[in-house]
């Protein structure tokens, strides 16, 4: 447990060195907040209440989702390259000799860089959009408590599903077409480019199923008090139903991969 | 100056002749590359497209309008961006050591930088961003001239001109601050999202911002505005939203200048 | 041409004045004046193969970064072939030749023959010049079959290889090599050296070596630069670098039986000793004659012998970290 925490530490350490491109990348989220915040008002305009939200909340959607957005790994970012990097060159094959576990070992390291960039990367775009627009932010600590747990499930949903991309490339020998449809349903299934309450039908309810929903979705409907009481438990649960699923389908890859590396030799 | 012009175009023609050469050896791979880019571009017309399911109008535009807007800016963009983007990877190259290695061949180095790593997949972006132009000029209330056409064409390149200005001046800046390509990504990437919107969704400020400071209202909202027949919001005399060519030439020799001045920076320093 | 006579490289006075930020706090910086090169002149003729060392951060890259262009001076004058590098980068470029050890100028994605066909294109090298060029570089290089591979998938070895011949393609006048052995094998390190031997010898190419393989200087230079904290500290043959570098010679002496060290020797001072096996020190520039008959004189010999100092140990004396 000791080596997994120093890993999260260095996976934090890591990214907290880059001062200038956390500055940068607070800019460009503070930037896409400012217009999608615009668009959002003009659509809150014609339609008050639209997908459930009045307009300080639909605007909260949008500061909230540029805060979280680096931090989700929604376009990417994360550990995923560097592992399918290491899977290609062979290197992989030293990381299944350490005496740590390979899924662990990484979802240590994401969730340290994780942390930083909610620290580093949310709260200047947040704090930004709540100087500048009338947001719907809650004042009692309990609502962001359960606000960060939500995130902390989503984080692993998000982790879990960025894992099994990368191992696809113990099969694939070019992984990008994965990487571009992993990308693609992120931004489009999570909410960043919409809310899903907007999803109209069918549609709109399958996608509100689908394991993206709780990377920013559900969070969201957490900070803005959708989820009370037992829904609160319901949207928790259903974010740690397809963190198990998905963390154990990591695992299941892992092994015939891990096969597959000995039975070949890399 | 004509000599390092020819020099320039020719090197960026050689290397970017190399580039869809090794691309076109995994076929398949391209197809599903640009496939994948045109789908990914394409979401944000998707979100578009959502909202319109809930409303009629926004900010006073219809969604044929819009699609105009969205498909001018994006074809722009996506012509900008497959035939300089690469050059956003300076920041990058500055700090592993390998932009060195531009400035001892004998081609000028931007059009290195803006070659290197081609990417014809980003041809999926500029057929998204064209088809959808092409649905909205076929649905908006226009009567369409051969006038109105070729206006059409020139917006859409000197479109083009104005976004590979600010991805210039976006490269040039990482000489001075090399982690900090991101900052870039706002102007580009954030100012094709912008246009996608007319520009009476956003407060005036930032429009007379991108109209005079980074003059990307001269992609595609006052021309396309003044061929929609409507005001715009900031009440500029009509011939304004001629000006596109001229603005895209002044944003071009503007860039130039900041970019030689980075690379001028980063021959003293070397870093 | 005027420039083939006395100076094709030329250096007079050149500075390179870097400032370096340092932060103190956190937000305070401290701004500090670096000379990475200081006052540097020499001169190079044509034809020359010349040796570049000294230790890590001395102005070596610094140095080549002006000659290439790529750097501009602070102050002084800078010529190569009579071209001012700083002004007439791309000139100049088709005329040198450049080899970074560390780092490939090679396209890292294109197959190696594409790289080549790339260069040949870049630097308009005329169609027969390119192919006798190229088929002389794949054999000398033993490049055979590696054409069709992607660089990246080539050893370091095989690259640095490939790198060199992508460096002699357009036949320039001159050519910097920057650790072109560094972390390479014994064969491989052999190859190119035998490459830059025949290269000088057969095309006249200027070639001005950096490295930390004092082997290769040995093998290859007749004459050494070495420099220092932005100063040439050195410019003489090989041999020479022993009388600067303050080295001295060792005169191990096998005595008959066990003596105290032997301290009565003048220009002589003992610096270990092993039973009946003395170690004499004394300056290398010397001669061990009369120390080896005053020797005679005083003590029962055995036998004897000179050992020439380690020109590593030079080196390191002369940058004053010796051991």
């Amino acid at each position: 447990m000791r080596l997994y925490a120093a890993v999260a530490v260095s996976g934090f350490r890591r990214y907290a060195t880059y001062r200038m491109a956390t500055a940068a990348g607070v800019f460009t989220n503070t930037v896409f907040g400012f217009i999608l915040a615009y668009t959002f008002t003009a659509l809150w305009a014609e339609r008050p209440r639209l997908g459930g939200y009045d307009q300080a909340q639909a605007l909260t959607f949008v500061w909230v989702s540029q805060a979280l957005l680096a931090t989700a790994a929604l376009l990417g970012g994360g550990f995923e390259t560097e592992l399918q990097e290491r899977i290609r060159t062979g290197d992989i094959a030293i990381d299944l000799y350490r005496p740590a576990d390979l899924q662990l070992w990484w979802l240590s390291a994401d969730l340290g860089r994780a942390a930083f960039q909610l620290l580093g990367r949310g709260v200047v775009p947040l704090a930004a959009g709540a100087l500048c627009f009338q947001l719907d932010l809650p004042a009692a600590p309990l609502r962001w408590l359960s606000f960060l747990l939500a995130v902390f499930m989503g984080l692993l949903v998000s982790f879990a599903l960025r894992y099994l991309v990368a191992l696809c490339a113990f099969w694939l020998l070019d992984g990008s077409g994965v990487n571009v449809i992993s990308m693609l349903l992120g931004v489009f299934c999570s909410g960043m480019l919409l809310p899903l309450t907007l999803f109209p039908g069918v549609f709109g309810e399958i996608v509100r199923m689908l394991p993206w929903a709780s990377v920013l979705q559900v969070p969201l409907d957490v900070l803005l008090g959708r989820h009370t009481g037992w829904s609160l438990a319901g949207a928790l649960a259903f974010q740690a139903g397809w963190a198990v699923a998905l963390l154990g389908l990591g695992r299941l890859t892992q092994a015939r991969a891990t096969t597959k590396v000995v039975v070949q030799g890399g | 100056m004509v000599e390092r012009w020819a020099s320039g175009l020719r090197g960026y023609g050689l290397i970017v002749a190399m580039w869809i050469r090794a691309t076109m050896v995994y076929r398949t791979s391209f197809i599903i590359n640009t496939l994948g880019n045109f789908l990914v571009t394409g979401l944000d017309f998707v979100a578009l497209l959502l909202m319109f399911s809930h409303i009629h109008a926004l900010g006073g535009f219809g969604l044929p309008e819009i699609a105009l807007l969205y498909g001018a800016t994006c074809s722009s963009f996506g012509l900008a961006d497959l035939l300089l983007g690469n050059a956003d990877r300076i920041g990058q190259r500055v700090r592993d050591g390998s932009f060195d290695i531009l400035l001892l061949r004998p081609v000028p180095v931007l059009a290195q930088a803006a070659a290197d790593r081609f990417a014809p997949r980003r041809l999926g972006r500029i057929v998204q961003g064209l088809l959808v132009l092409g649905w909205g000029i076929s649905r908006v209330d226009v009567n369409w001239t051969i006038g109105k056409a070729l206006f059409t064409v020139v917006m859409v390149i000197s479109g083009a001109a104005i976004f590979s200005a600010v991805f210039i001046a976006g490269a040039a800046f990482q000489f001075w601050a090399a982690e900090a390509s991101e900052v870039s990504n706002s102007f580009t990437y954030g100012g094709c999202t912008l246009l996608q919107y007319p520009p009476t969704v956003f407060a005036r400020e930032l429009v007379r911002g991108v109209t005079f400071v980074v003059p990307l209202a001269f992609v595609n909202w006052l021309p396309a505005l003044r061929l929609l027949g409507r005001e715009d919001p900031l009440g500029l005399p009509g011939w304004v939203s001629c000006c596109g060519p001229l603005v895209a030439v002044a944003a071009l020799t503007a860039a130039g200048l900041i970019w030689r001045a980075g690379l001028r920076s980063y021959r003293s320093t070397g870093s | 041409m005027r420039e083939d006579q006395a100076a094709f490289i030329e250096l007079h006075e050149v500075c390179k004045v870097f400032e370096v930020h340092r932060r103190t706090g956190l937000l305070r910086r401290e701004r500090r004046e670096v000379r990475a090169v200081d006052g540097l002149s020499f001169t190079v003729p044509r034809g020359e193969m010349v040796g570049y060392i000294g230790p890590n951060g001395a102005g070596k890259s610094t140095t080549v970064k002006m000659l290439t262009g790529i750097l501009t001076p602070s102050s002084g004058r800078l010529r190569v072939a009579g071209i001012d590098p700083s002004r007439e980068r791309t000139r100049l470029a088709r005329r040198i030749g450049v080899v970074f050890g560390q780092r490939t100028t090679l396209w890292w994605d294109l197959p190696l023959g594409d790289s080549f066909a790339l260069v040949r294109r870049m630097y308009r090298i005329p169609d027969a010049r390119y192919h006798v060029n190229l088929e002389r570089c794949v054999q000398l290089l033993d490049l055979g079959g590696l054409l069709e591979v992607p660089v990246r998938q080539l050893s370091l070895g095989q690259r640095m290889r490939g790198d060199i011949a992508a460096a002699l393609l357009h036949d320039p006048d001159v050519l910097y090599l920057d650790e072109p052995t560094i972390g390479l094998d014994v064969v491989s390190k052999a190859k190119v050296r035998e490459v830059l031997r025949k290269v000088n010898a057969e095309q006249g190419t200027t070639v001005l070596l950096t490295t930390h393989d004092l082997t290769d200087i040995e093998q290859l230079c007749k004459r050494v630069m070495v420099i220092d904290q932005g100063r040439l500290v050195y410019d003489g043959a090989l041999a020479g670098l022993h009388a600067v570098g303050e080295s001295e010679r060792m005169l191990v002496v096998d005595l008959e039986r066990e003596f105290p060290p032997i301290e009565d020797l003048p220009g002589a001072r003992p610096v270990r000793v092993e039973g009946p096996r003395q170690w004499l020190a004394f300056p290398a520039g010397q001669s061990a004659a009369p120390l080896v008959a005053a020797l005679a004189e005083r003590y029962p010999l055995a036998d004897l012998s000179v050992r020439e100092p380690d020109i590593e140990q030079v080196i390191a004396r002369m940058y004053g970290s010796a051991p």
